[in-house]
């Protein structure tokens, strides 16, 4: 089996959409348009640097029933305090609750499968929000995920209910026998006054190619608060587009942490669009590649209304002949007064073939507003290499010790404790600077 | 000079000044103490026709014109001069070339000839002097990166220039050290000669050792709860405020 | 803020003040576009079969190309078979002396504050006009001749420079570059062509003015500058045209080459008509500008003044070949009423240790759109590479729009790059501050906008400055809030 459409075809034949209207009207409508679109080359401004068709043009399995996971590659891999962690686990991007722990009680958190969700309590949510991301992100990729979302998961973190256990959740690709292309689906809804972390990791299993289109959609209430933690640490042969929208519907704080260290080609798109007068929203990102990883950092703020603040902030540490795209958008709409955005975007390349594209992109139409944005692309700070070798540091160790100082900035965002001590530990690792 | 009758404003739906009384004779230094939030600065901004706050009631004459009525340029061109507690940086706008803009823009409304370069420097180097200023501040983008001593020593550089008949200062004690202080207040002292008058906004009694005031007015609550000389002043450094809540019967927390 | 608002609104609009129609009889072709326009603009202009050939070349491609999609404004669809690609005014065959330039012509220009005459010269600056497309007169030849500086109409360099034309034009924009560019290639009417032989530093500012006037036409104007080894130019742009209520293009090319230490240094005040309050009419301008740093030690520097038009969409841009060459961009663009641009610029840097800088100051009022569009490219083998890129936006009014996107591309890495952009509105209490030192509110925003745009104006020459702080004041009266 070989080529994307030729894979939907099967899928369909496989699979028809019975059942729920809903669902199976918003599946067609995505792969109508994936039809239409098809792999976005570079010639699609959202795609410029990246090319995506290149990876996506290798023989994938589409396999989600035909996994040969066990429960001791899952305890393999799970992450530092997941003890005490709500734990979900998705393989071949269907989730798997026999592999799954849920600490939390019920009336806490629920999961439903999203064909379940969109029958009960929740069918106006989730009809009102899935596929909310595809008006920021008009792509065959996206399309691609709505057509699967079949297979989607649904979670609700109550309201005024705090989690006491993180959402600790591991996409495992299975791709010991063959190559596979995995799409999981997740809608989140945050209720007023909920707390929740989240800690996401993909996986791969195994060295034939991975492909995972991901999207994660987030509806966050009232006075809610989310933490969003990613971790992508693949080899060079898992490659990934993933898309975590979060509408803030009302006054809300979302603080997210996105750490690169390895992969294949790595695409991640991290929209928040403030849709309450108040909304706060940090993003951090640190990228630290090397090899031929190829890392896209895509972010998009859209202030819809006043008094919203935001601050961006992406560092890149590229090395051997790795990219780093970043591409920051702020929207500040017409009603949006009073908006502070702020973004920053630094990288430092550390090989002649290292190679850093990056477009930050203001579009403003209103007038009181603060926003400013900067990046800066360079060696390491001569000066500071110098002071440090002055003082008798070798010059590996220096380097390590201003390479960590540079990225710490980032880690130091990550307030979950044990995920920012493993963040910390393989990211020195990586800059051969000893904790 | 300036003639105050029961004063009121807002801002937004905020009552901040319920009644203020003063009279002010050409001369006359006065000061205006009280403790945080009393309403000294909105009396200065009123005074000065920032339009954020609205007048609800009153009247205030200025040499003989109702203030009330004039525009915020008019209000100085007339001849009244506020230095701002927190002076306004104008990026790419030279201080030398604003202060001649102002200068000139005032000289126009008196109908008198604008200065010339030459005059307007003659004139400028001599008031350098006054208040110790530095050539090179003058040249820089108005207040950008100036600190925070630089930033009073440049507006009471400004009121040198510009001459006005009343000058209010806005807490200009706030943020200096002692030297800047003597700095500002010696540059004040220089520009008193019987005819002009100065209302000092302050919290602490600090400034008036070295400006020293005919009369001390307290503000409490949006009103002027006491009027004295300079003894008062002293009187509520060695008390602190809360000898003027006690007087007005006030619980006093601890 | 009402009131300051107010204030703003009842100051007197003032309107186009370059907008009237000369009554000059033209030498024109019918509208629309076709290869035999192209041979009768050609063969009007008496041209050798090489230009028409060169000129064939960039038609047929032009019309296989597509209409720009991506500069982020909105238009009607240009009508290309609607245009006049040619008109001239017409006047006697040969001039032989400015004496005997139309007396109506004349009178134009002077109009504009530009004299012809050599006696009521602007102080040494040479001029050439060029009026709907064709140069008309072209001033100080002579003086310029002694020093072996070329300073002609387009026309004329290809008759009497044909070496050089053919060497160097479609050098840096090639004939098919863009869909502009391939179009203004195929009918170019005229132009100026500027050559300073080694080691010649120009004596004075050389000039172009440009006036669109015959009703129907577009303006398809063509400029080189070659800049020998160790030679200097400064070299100024105006533009003025009619108030009507069609929409004019304007397509201009402009090349230059620097060689080895070579320095040019363009400025431009555009100022063509930008429409009325409601949008309707003013020009299109859709310009092609760059210029190549050839050479070692080469400089090429844009500053523009864009206050005019009703879309612009320009990126003058330097490619940075030459070892240890600069490229600069200075820029202020003031967009009002119905207004759009999308301006910018790209330095692309391939030689070793090549520096650049970009200024940008973008000013939005009423209901226009104003975005900086900007690319920084450092190529493998651009070892050192500098850029430091600098785009603010200032926002007056709460109808209008400001964008920023810019695009840097780093391949090496000992470049150092640096990218900052803000966007704020004059403060109110900017204005308050100013009112309490007596200056009106209209004056505080003068000053303060001048004060914004003021590390660009500095590095217009001092005839340009001037009429490009009257120009800044004059465009925003009465936006203001």
């Amino acid at each position: 089996m070989s080529g994307l459409k030729e894979i939907i075809q099967e899928k369909i034949s496989r699979e028809p959409f019975a059942g729920n209207g809903v669902l199976k009207d918003f599946s067609e409508k995505g792969m109508e348009l994936f039809r239409e679109q098809g792999i976005p080359t570079v010639k699609h401004e959202e795609w410029k640097y990246t090319r995506i068709a290149a990876v996506l043009n290798s023989d994938f399995n589409y396999a989600a029933n035909t996994s040969s996971v066990t429960k001791a590659d899952v305890d393999a891999v799970r992450l530092p305090g997941h003890e005490t962690a709500n734990e979900l686990v998705f393989i071949n991007g269907i989730y798997h609750a026999e592999f799954s722990n849920i600490r939390s009680s019920s009336d806490a958190l629920e999961l439903l499968p999203l064909s379940e969700a969109v029958k009960g309590e929740y069918k106006k949510l989730v009809e009102s929000n899935l596929g909310h991301s595809a008006g920021y992100h008009p792509d065959g990729i996206n399309a691609l995920s709505n057509a699967f979302a079949y297979d989607g998961l649904f979670i609700e973190v109550k309201k005024n209910k705090v989690p006491e256990h993180p959402l600790y959740c591991y996409y495992i690709n299975d791709a010991r026998s063959s190559s596979v292309l995995s799409q999981p689906r997740t809608l989140i809804h945050v209720g007023v006054n909920a707390q929740v972390v989240l800690v996401e990791e993909e996986i791969t299993l195994g060295s034939s190619d991975s492909f995972i289109n991901r999207v994660s959609e987030l509806v966050v209430e009232e006075n809610a608060n989310v933490q969003l933690y990613k971790i992508q640490n693949e080899d060079v042969h898992s490659s990934c587009v993933k898309t975590t929208h979060v509408r803030q519907v009302g006054k809300s704080k979302v603080h997210s942490v996105t750490l690169t260290l390895n992969g294949g080609m790595i695409r991640n798109n991290l929209n928040f669009i403030l849709e309450a007068p108040g909304c706060e929203s940090h993003m951090y990102g640190l990228y630290c590649v090397k090899g031929t990883t190829h890392v896209d950092n895509h972010t998009i703020v859209d202030n819809v209304k006043p008094h919203c603040f935001s601050n961006e902030l992406y560092k890149g540490i590229i090395d051997e002949q790795a990219t780093g795209v970043f591409n920051g958008k702020i929207f500040v709409r017409k009603d949006a007064q009073k908006t502070n955005a702020y973004q920053s975007n630094k990288n430092v390349l550390l090989s002649e073939n290292a190679s850093v594209n990056t477009k930050p992109q203001l579009e403003i139409f209103a007038d009181d507003v603060k926003c400013s944005h900067g990046c800066t692309i360079g060696r390491l700070d001569e000066e500071s290499m110098f002071y440090l070798r002055a003082r008798g540091i070798g010059e590996q160790e220096a380097r390590a010790l201003l390479l960590h100082a540079f990225a710490a900035e980032i880690l130091n965002q990550i307030e979950c404790k044990p995920i920012r001590e493993y963040a910390d530990k393989i990211i020195s690792e990586r800059l051969g600077f000893e904790l | 000079m300036l003639s105050i009758k029961n004063l009121q404003a807002r801002i937004e739906e905020k009552e901040i000044l319920k009644g203020i009384n003063l009279d002010i004779k050409p001369g006359e230094v006065h000061a205006i103490m009280g403790p945080n939030g009393s309403g000294k600065s909105t009396l200065a901004s009123v005074l000065a026709g920032r339009s954020s706050y609205e007048v609800t009631g009153g009247e205030v004459e200025f040499m003989g014109k109702d203030l009330l009525e004039l525009s915020p340029e008019d209000r100085a061109r007339e001849g009244l001069f506020l230095a701002f507690q927190y002076p306004i940086e104008i990026p790419g706008v030279s201080t030398t070339n604003f202060i001649k803009t102002a200068v000139n823009e005032t000289r126009k409304y008196r109908g008198e000839e604008p200065l010339d370069a030459v005059q307007f420097l003659k004139i400028m180097k001599e008031k350098m002097k006054l208040v110790e200023i530095d050539q090179t501040l003058l040249s820089r983008s108005l207040n950008e990166g100036f600190s925070g001593g630089e930033k009073k020593r440049n507006e009471i550089f400004q009121m040198a220039m510009l001459e006005p008949h009343l000058s209010i200062l806005d807490e200009t004690d706030s943020g200096l050290d002692i030297d800047a202080l003597r700095i500002v207040a010696e540059g004040v002292n220089k520009l008193r000669d019987g005819k002009r008058s100065f209302l000092v906004i302050t919290h602490y009694q600090r400034l008036l050792d070295y400006i020293v005031p005919d009369f001390v007015h307290v503000l409490y609550k949006g009103k002027i709860v006491r009027s004295g000389t300079k003894e008062l002043a002293l009187e509520l450094e060695e008390k602190g405020y809360d000898f003027i809540k006690e007087e007005l019967g006030e619980r006093v927390d601890a | 803020m009402s009131e300051m608002l107010n204030t703003l609104e009842q100051t007197a609009l003032s309107d186009y003040k370059y907008g009237w129609v000369t009554q000059i009889e033209a030498d024109e072709a019918p509208p629309g576009l076709s290869e035999d326009i192209v041979r009768f603009i050609s063969a009007k202009k008496k041209e050798p079969e090489w230009m028409l050939e060169w000129r064939l070349k960039a038609f047929r491609q032009w019309q296989k190309m597509e209409v720009p999609r991506w500069p982020n404004v909105t238009y009607p669809d240009v009508d290309f078979q609607s245009i006049k690609y040619y008109s001239a005014p017409k006047q006697k065959k040969t001039i032989n002396s400015l004496d005997e330039v139309d007396p109506e012509l004349r009178a134009t220009f002077e109009k504009l504050g530009i004299s012809l005459d050599e006696q009521k010269r602007l102080s040494g600056v040479a001029v050439d006009a060029v009026i709907d497309s064709v140069s008309i007169a072209t001033t100080f030849k002579e003086q310029l001749a002694e020093q072996g500086i070329i300073f002609c109409s387009m026309s004329e360099a290809i008759q009497e420079h044909p070496e050089l034309i053919r060497k160097w034009l479609g050098s840096v924009v090639p004939a098919t570059d863009n869909f502009y560019a391939a179009l203004n290639s195929a009918v170019f009417s005229d132009g100026s062509f500027c050559y300073i032989p080694k080691g010649v530093k120009c004596p004075m500012e050389l000039s172009t003015y440009f006036r669109i006037n015959a009703a129907g036409t577009g303006q398809f104007e063509r400029t080189l500058i070659v800049a020998e080894e160790g030679s200097y130019v400064s070299y100024l742009e105006g533009c003025t045209a009619p108030m009507r209520d069609e929409n004019q293009l304007h397509a201009a090319v402009v090349e230059i080459v620097a060689l080895d230490h070579a320095e040019v240094k363009y400025s431009t005040v555009q100022n063509w008509y930008p429409g009325d309050k409601e949008g309707k009419g003013g020009i299109f301008n859709f310009v092609t500008k760059r210029g190549i740093c050839a050479g070692i030690h080469s400089k090429i520097s844009w500053t523009q003044v864009e206050t005019g038009s009703a879309v612009t969409w320009k990126y003058p841009s330097v490619i940075l070949k030459g070892d240890y060459s600069v490229g600069e961009f200075y820029s202020v663009a003031v967009t009002n009423n119905h207004q759009q641009a999308d301006t910018g610029t790209k330095m692309m840097h391939i030689g070793k240790n090549t520096r650049s800088r970009i200024v940008s100051k973008g000013i939005s009022a009423g209901v226009s759109q104003n975005s900086y569009r900007g690319l920084v490219q450092v190529a493998k083998n651009a070892a050192n590479a500098r850029n430091f890129s600098q785009c603010d936006s200032l926002l007056l009014g709460d109808q209008c729009g400001a964008h920023t996107f810019p695009y840097i591309e780093v391949k090496n890495n000992t470049a150092q790059v640096e990218h900052e952009a803000t966007t704020s509105k004059i403060g109110e209490d900017q204005i308050f501050y100013c009112n309490q030192r007596g200056l009106d509110t209209e004056t505080a925003v003068a000053l303060i906008i001048n004060g914004f745009a003021k590390e660009v104006m500095n590095q217009l020459p001092m005839e340009f400055a001037v009429e490009a702080q009257k120009l800044l004041a004059i465009s925003l009266e009465g936006s203001v809030g």
